[in-house]
């Protein structure tokens, strides 16, 4: 594991724009021992010195309302919402940014405190504008709670009774409608500080203060990758995906339409948060059933493509590292970058054009998938292509804008329709009066139903690389995976490291199997090789990830390195419940990882129905001429310059 | 009286006018750190800026922090209306703020200054760099400050962008940093987390020229002037309803009856004393005195006759903090607009006491609640007109029931 470079979350770097170093004051005070006594409501604890009130209170399971402060971004101190009285001080203090360096005696819920409280609730909610009936956050809005929290029973300063914002539905991925928001600037942070993306920021002052863009532009203008991290922290309605559901139900109703659903690894793991169950309850399986009762006439499984992508994206290292080695091909480029993260592809295209050619060309699980349904799906099924609806239930809000790629219609149509984020699937299934977790379990449709662990695992950081792993090691070395690593378990890519780096010697190398025998004739050159791979997630994971390739650090000799948008990887995609933590990142996880091992096959190339699609349909084989026309792509210099 | 050479400002006879050049730094520099702050530390000398922060105390936590680089930074971002005595300081006695940077980095370690200097006086900037560039040719800046193996220090200027709340410290260092002017959390304070996260001092201009005058004339006779917890003489930059204005030297402790006599304001119903972010002082109360202890200032004094309209001077104020409030934190931000709301309701005699109660405590709310100065002082106006001045605001206030809370605000 690579030190230098930081983890994500709340440790991360000190954020610019409001920095705080409880973290390193955390830090030296647990390896000094100092420790320091504080009184909140009267109740005595001893905690590190630099503890913050609010941690104090929590760790006597005292409750303070917050709004601005979220877990996994720096402190901002900005809502006044969790003020506290400490004695002796004239003013309040916000509990979130205050750390505790003095013995002090706080108090949460003073006369003052409920006053400022109330005051603070009233002025958000006078210039709130939005009816809450018509919110897409309706029942689970912070501001709402609070307000129900504090009994606000009347505008006490007015409200706003006209918008003073039009609403910027100019993305594909994220909408916008700064009328609900209360300029609590967590989506600031998490474009700034915890993706390192930085479209959004506090644009004017005062009353006027807005978040924005650059010069205010359309979102759609600016380099915003779509990664709707945003969304997830956003604690009222200003922020949310682009809805289609309306659309996917009207083609659902359309009897001439053939619609079939996709279901990436990711939403299982996360949509009974939106049914009241706990983080990392998997409901595969019942969400099956429950697609079917909606009405979609196919229910798939994404991980088949996942499996697809691996063949193709490991055949295609292969190739580069074949053309690096054997041919010594300076051209040849490495390290290879993956391509499923549709958010780190506009990341990559806006911030690191000239790395390009290291990306991947395979196209990411959900436009394989739509590519393959709309070419061979309709043709073994005599389906006419035109009457198919393609529909990809993904954690993620990127994906929206991926399948609205002008390239990504190979088959003479869109490969995917729409997007669907597990918010919108389970607000259909609510909609169709489905109780989702009672129901019956149900597999998915033929023929591509067998899906193995390895698609699955695409669903947490390193997942990708740990299934390419597991083909390209058996793939060459003709040796069972679980010979290197016990349970086929590459437990050094897991975990929610911010960056990792792994080495893999091959010492052995096998016969070249069937499937890619017409592009190796042989592996002997690999013998003696040490694989060196990479996986990072977050793209301010990405940013130091590359800037240390730029450089010719240790990432720039790595052969493969996987890289997600999405702190967590997909699990903690911008289209899943909110909201979302790292406890809560890391119960998706323990899901996902749990449901790869209940699976009998847990290697992409031991899938039979990727076996059958290669006979059958991809004659020329993995990245042959067939498979570059529907499953590769290209990419578009976007440049991070604004016109 | 004299008058400031950069722009026509009347002046009293300022002590600054009688310290050469060169004086103050010699002295600091023939003792070591420690004993120059004794020497700052006995005056009792506090922040000139307002606050009143005591300037030894300050220099010292500064000087214990670790930190290899360290930044004395002189706070030239004034902004507060009706203040201008930095601007006749950085004009004619540029040479001793300067000077007591070079005495504040002696004693806290530092090698890099900087004065964030007001937009609006981008004028001063020739002048400011001539005398930089001088003090540099005299070996008073650089390499070896003075003949002084070891103590390197150098003075840059960097321009403020306009904004009112860069005056308050750590908005100044975010701008400094080149970020949006937003005042950070408070702590970690500056002293420990500065400027690039560096142990920093931030003073005032006129604090720096008088550390100076401190050690050049022996802080026994600054702690001889003023009263025993506001010692020492202080810059007064007075306008308004009176005879003389200008920029006065005045003992701190001084009644305000005795300001006014100074400056020929005897007829004035009242005094905002603080600017914007002040109080304003009845006619009632003109034995109070200006000292840390009981009228606080940055210096800023508005001398307000009889025929002036308090409301609509509360007014004025509110419309600044609404055009200069960050937009941070929700009680300042929200706030501001709804106490403005207030005020015009009040003239338009639309107002009801049960609303004007509602609004003073928000008032007092944002006093408590905003996150920096400018949020906790912006109320301070209207709240001290309506302590003080009942009659000028009960005569506007809507005697009969109110009508619906949601139309009063329409």
């Amino acid at each position: 594991m690579d030190k230098e470079l930081q983890p994500i979350g709340s440790e991360t770097r000190a954020p610019a724009s409001q920095r705080s170093r409880t973290a390193e004051l955390l830090k030296h005070a647990k390896a000094l021992g100092k420790e320091i006594d504080v009184s909140i409501d009267g109740n005595s604890v001893t905690v590190p010195l630099g503890t913050t009130i609010l941690e104090a209170a929590r760790e006597l399971r005292i409750h303070i309302p917050t709004l601005c402060f979220h877990e996994d971004l720096c402190l901002a101190g900005v809502c006044r919402i969790c003020m506290v009285e400490i004695e002796g001080q004239r003013t309040l203090q916000s509990a979130c940014s205050y750390p505790i360096t003095a013995p002090i005696r706080v108090s949460t819920h003073t006369a003052k405190v409920r006053r400022a409280r109330r005051h603070v609730l009233d002025l958000l909610l006078a210039s709130h504008h939005g009816e809450c009936y018509i919110c897409t956050r309706n029942g689970h809005c912070e501001l709402q709670a609070l307000a129900a929290e504090y009994g606000v029973d009347l505008f006490r300063f007015g409200r706003a009774d006209r918008p003073r914002y039009a609403i910027d539905a100019s993305s594909h991925a994220v909408v916008r409608d700064m009328n609900k928001c209360i300029l609590c600037r967590r989506c600031v942070r998490t474009c700034i500080d915890l993706q390192e993306v930085g479209v959004l920021e506090a644009l004017h002052r005062g009353q006027h203060t807005k978040v924005g863009t650059f010069m205010d532009k359309p979102l759609a203008d600016v380099v915003c990758i779509n990664c709707g991290q945003c969304i997830n922290r956003c604690p009222t309605g200003a922020l949310r995906a682009n809805d289609l559901t309306d659309e996917v139900w009207e083609a659902i109703d359309d009897p001439a339409k053939h619609v079939v659903i996709q279901t990436a690894p990711s939403p299982r793991a996360g949509i009974g948060e939106c049914f009241g169950l706990e983080p990392g309850r998997p409901l595969t399986f019942q969400m099956n059933t429950a697609l079917r009762r909606c009405g979609f006439d196919r229910v798939f499984d994404t991980n088949f493509a996942a499996d697809l992508t691996i063949i193709e994206e490991g055949v295609e290292l292969l190739l580069r590292l074949q053309r690096a080695i054997v041919e010594r091909d300076p051209a040849a480029v490495l390290p290879q970058f993956t391509s499923c993260s549709p958010g780190w592809v506009k990341y990559l295209e806006h911030f690191f054009p000239d790395y390009l050619p290291h990306l991947s060309t395979a196209k990411s699980p959900q436009q394989m998938f739509g590519a393959l349904i709309k070419t061979y799906y309709a043709r073994t099924n005599r389906l006419d292509p035109k009457n198919i609806v393609t529909v990809a239930l993904m954690p993620c809000s990127a994906k929206k804008f991926e399948c609205n790629r002008p390239e990504m219609c190979a088959s003479g149509f869109k490969d995917i329709d729409y997007g669907l984020t597990t918010r919108e699937l389970a607000k259909m299934i609510r909609e169709a009066g489905i109780d989702l977790p009672k129901l019956e379990k149900s597999d998915f449709d033929n023929p591509f139903g067998t899906a193995t662990g390895s698609g699955v695992i695409f669903g947490a950081t390193g997942g990708v690389m740990e299934a390419a792993l597991r083909t390209v090691l058996e793939l060459v070395t003709g040796q069972k995976i679980e010979n290197f690593f016990a349970h086929a378990d590459i437990v050094p890519l897991r975990g929610f490291e911010g960056a990792r780096y792994a080495e893999v010697p091959i010492t052995k190398v096998g016969p070249v199997p069937a499937l890619v025998r017409h592009l190796f004739p042989d592996w002997n050159w690999l013998r003696g090789a040490t694989l060196k791979v990479g996986v990072c997630h977050g793209t301010a994971n990405a940013k130091r990830v590359m800037e240390d390739i730029r450089d010719g650090g240790r990432f720039s000799h790595c052969h493969f390195i996987e890289f997600m948008a999405c702190p967590g990887g997909c699990l903690g995609g911008g289209g899943q419940p909110t909201p979302t933590s790292p406890a809560i990142r890391a119960a998706r996880a323990k899901a996902i990882y749990s449901e790869d091992h209940a699976y009998s096959v847990r290697k992409s190339h031991e899938n039979p129905a990727i076996l059958r699609v290669y006979e059958q349909f991809l004659a020329a084989g993995p990245c042959g001429h067939e498979s570059h026309e529907l499953l590769h792509t290209a990419y578009t210099r976007r440049g991070k310059y604004i016109a | 009286m004299t008058t400031s050479a950069a722009v026509q400002t009347t002046t009293n006879r300022l002590t600054f006018a009688a310290i050469e050049a060169g004086q103050g730094l010699n002295a600091a520099l023939k003792q070591p750190p420690a004993d120059a702050l004794r020497q700052v530390a006995f005056s009792g000398l506090r922040g000139r800026g307002g606050a009143g922060f005591s300037t030894s105390l300050k220099w010292e936590l500064a000087a214990k922090s670790a930190g290899e680089r360290k930044y004395v930074v002189c706070n030239a971002d004034e902004g507060e209306p009706g203040t201008f005595k930095d601007r006749v300081i950085l004009a004619d006695f540029a040479d001793l703020v300067f000077e007591g940077m070079t005495i504040g980095a002696w004693v806290i370690g530092a090698a890099h200054g900087i004065v964030y200097l007001r937009a609006e006086y981008t004028y001063l900037r020739p002048h400011l760099e001539a005398v930089l560039q001088r003090r540099r040719d005299a070996g008073l800046l650089g390499s070896a400050v003075a003949g002084q193996n070891g103590f390197a220090f150098d003075i840059a200027i960097r321009m403020g962008s306009g904004a009112y709340v860069c005056g308050e410290e750590t908005a100044l260092i975010e701008s400094l940093e080149g970020q949006r002017g937003e005042p950070r959390n408070r702590p970690p304070f500056p002293i420990d987390t500065g400027f690039l996260g560096n142990p920093t001092i931030v003073n005032n201009v006129e604090t720096f020229a008088w550390v100076t005058c401190i050690l050049a004339k022996g802080a026994d006779w600054f702690k001889g002037l003023g009263t025993e917890k506001s010692t020492g003489h202080k810059l007064f930059s007075v306008s308004g309803d009176c005879a003389r204005p200008g920029v006065y030297e005045l003992p701190m402790g001084i009644t305000v009856a005795e300001l006014l006599e100074e400056v020929g304001g005897e007829a004035a119903k009242a005094v905002q004393i603080g600017g914007a972010a002040g109080q304003c002082v009845p006619a009632a109360r003109f034995d109070r005195t200006i000292a840390y202890e009981d009228i606080p200032t940055g210096g800023s004094v508005i001398v307000l006759g009889p025929q002036r309209d308090l409301l609509r001077m509360s007014r004025n104020f509110l419309e600044f903090f609404l055009e200069e409030s960050c937009g941070q934190c929700t009680p300042c931000r929200e706030g501001i607009p709804k106490l403005l709301e207030g005020v015009e309701l009040l003239q338009n005699g639309r107002c009801s006491m049960t609303y004007l109660e509602e609004l003073c405590g928000l008032g007092e709310t944002m006093q408590q609640a905003s996150k920096c100065g400018l949020g906790q002082s912006a109320p301070n106006a209207l709240l001290s007109i309506v302590e003080h001045f009942q009659d000028e605001i009960l005569g506007r206030v809507v005697a009969k029931r109110p009508p619906a809370r949601r139309e009063r605000t329409a």
